[in-house]
């Protein structure tokens, strides 16, 4: 199965060609840096919008509309309720913090009304209906917000995007078996003589699509470790240097699954590279005699 | 394959009906490259195992396009062609490159890699058909000092004369002991010596069982090969169809 992968010096000095002596290696390098580069993004925004949305699931608000009055009796209602966890009264100065960045300094005026705020967290399995139902008799008018529904919009821009780098991967990948293709076939028509010759003497098309195909996935290998180890760079540059970027080393944005993922690219593109470069020679031969 | 057959010319074989082993077998064959006009048209003839022919015939008269037919690099557009006793006209395309290997060829234009040493070139076909450095080594060392180029061994194509090329493809040709084997102009570049040397391997490989099928216009060549016979082209057809097989094999008493 793999032995093309093995070349006497004679089979080597067939084609006459040393590695990185053509334009494949480097145009592999190049997709294979954007292509990291890209699943990094976007493995980092999965990581992101898993923990968000991990974070947000369970947290409720419970919003009390005629302010800090009922606030201490409804705290305690909420955590006598069976189901909840860590309720939390937010602050006023934290409300009325938040509210001067939408209204300036009006947002800090002692007669503006601020309504109170609780943060709970419901157990899994909890009921929040008969929690809601509770905090009304405790506080009439009392609205339970789902954090998962207000940061519902976020959630979805951040799966949007996955899907991005997800299709933008693909392409790539795609773009990079037909530059393969070309190379492939570039390599062919550069070696027309020699196959013919080849051919002419009782080569059969294995023999020939062999030595193409040595060469592309050396070339390849080459490429893509290059352009992985370029990409690895820019992505701890990123991580040492950007504050988006800042977690990456510790893992909380790439795991170490994130990382295999991203360590088996440049394999993984050179083994495409390979087969691409073996049906692209082995269709063309067959148009020969 | 043993099979009766006749020559051309029809029950003229001095009287005489021979059991031949035909090697090569065309019948109405005809070749058109693309839309073109035919350039080979109607050939019908059979060359034996053993045999030595000569092809002749002016320039343009498809003696290259006739070539192609045998050495397997060009397929008919009609008729039927067989070689080795197999029908090949049709045949799969991955079934060819065996036939091929049974097939010594030079070409008018020798067709050496050029980024190969001369060994290298040689030893192609023994490479080819899966020999191993130690089984290749020695033969090719005798062929090249065979042909004269021994201390050429390591010599790039475009650094040996016309005549030196030449002897190098004769030597790649025939390293493989093939049992048919065919040229094209092979003396057109060598001097009256070598020529006479490469005819005597050629000669000497027809002794040892090998059809021989030579191109030329070299008519010193023909009449320095007794017993040998002679297929001649003109447009694309052959002539002189009582030319062919006047002297089979068995009667030049070398097989």
């Amino acid at each position: 199965m793999f032995d093309w992968l093995f070349a006497s010096p004679a089979e080597r000095r067939l084609l006459g060609t040393r590695p990185l002596s053509g334009p494949t290696p480097w145009v592999i390098a190049i997709m294979t840096f954007s292509i990291m580069i890209v699943a990094a993004a976007g493995l980092a925004l999965a990581d992101t919008a898993s923990r968000v949305a991990t974070g947000v699931q369970a947290r409720y608000s419970v919003q009390i509309p005629d302010g800090n009055a009922r606030l201490p009796a409804t705290l305690q209602a909420i955590r006598a309720t069976p189901g909840v966890s860590n309720a939390e009264a937010v602050p006023e100065a934290d409300m009325r913090q938040v509210l001067e960045r939408w209204l300036g300094p009006a947002g800090a005026a002692a007669d503006l009304p601020v309504p109170a705020l609780i943060n709970f967290d419901a157990r899994p399995g909890a009921d929040v209906q008969a929690i809601e139902g509770r905090l009304q008799a405790a506080a009439p008018g009392a609205k339970v917000i789902a954090h998962r529904d207000s940061l519902g919009p976020l959630l979805n821009s951040l799966r949007a995007l996955q899907w991005v780098a997800g299709a933008l991967v693909l392409l790539l990948g795609g773009a990079c078996a037909a530059a393969v293709v070309l190379a492939a076939r570039g390599a062919l028509d550069t070696h027309r003589f020699t196959i013919e010759v080849m051919h002419g003497i009782g080569a059969t098309d294995v023999q020939v699509t062999n030595l193409f195909q040595r060469k592309i996935a050396i070339d390849a290998l080459i490429g893509s470790l290059l352009g992985g180890i370029a990409a690895a760079l820019v992505l701890l540059g990123l991580a040492a240097g950007a504050s988006f970027a800042g977690e990456l080393l510790g893992g909380a944005t790439l795991g170490v699954t994130d990382l295999v993922i991203l360590g088996l690219i440049p394999l993984a593109l050179t083994g495409l590279a390979t087969w691409v470069a073996r049906r692209a020679v082995l269709s063309t031969l067959r148009t020969a005699i | 394959m043993a099979r009766r057959w006749d020559s051309p010319c029809g029950g003229q074989l001095l009287g005489r009906e021979r059991v031949l082993t035909p090697i090569v077998e065309f019948d109405s064959i005809g070749l058109r490259y693309g839309t073109g006009a035919e350039v080979l048209r109607d050939l019908d003839f059979r060359l034996s195992k053993g045999g030595f022919y000569f092809l002749t015939g002016p320039s343009g008269a498809g003696k290259t396009s006739l070539l192609k037919l045998l050495y397997l690099a060009q397929r008919p557009t009609r008729g039927r062609l067989a070689l080795f006793g197999e029908e090949l006209s049709d045949a799969a395309r991955d079934s060819l490159p065996a036939f091929r290997r049974r097939i010594g060829v030079v070409f008018q234009d020798f067709r050496l890699i050029r980024h190969l040493s001369a060994f290298d070139n040689v030893a192609l076909p023994l490479r080819i058909s899966g020999a191993s450095e130690q089984e290749v080594e020695g033969p090719v060392r005798e062929m090249l000092a065979w042909v004269g180029l021994a201390d050429r061994a390591s010599a790039r194509p475009p650094t040996l004369s016309g005549g030196e090329q030449q002897r190098v493809a004769i030597a790649r040709a025939v390293i493989n002991r093939p049992e048919l084997l065919v040229a094209d102009e092979p003396t057109g570049n060598v001097d009256a010596d070598m020529a006479k040397r490469l005819l005597h391997l050629f000669t000497t490989l027809n002794g040892l069982g090998t059809t021989v099928v030579v191109a030329t216009h070299d008519v010193g060549l023909i009449s320095a090969t007794p017993g040998a016979q002679m297929i001649r082209l003109e447009n694309g057809a052959m002539i002189d169809r009582t030319g062919l097989l006047k002297n089979p094999p068995q009667q030049r008493g070398e097989h």
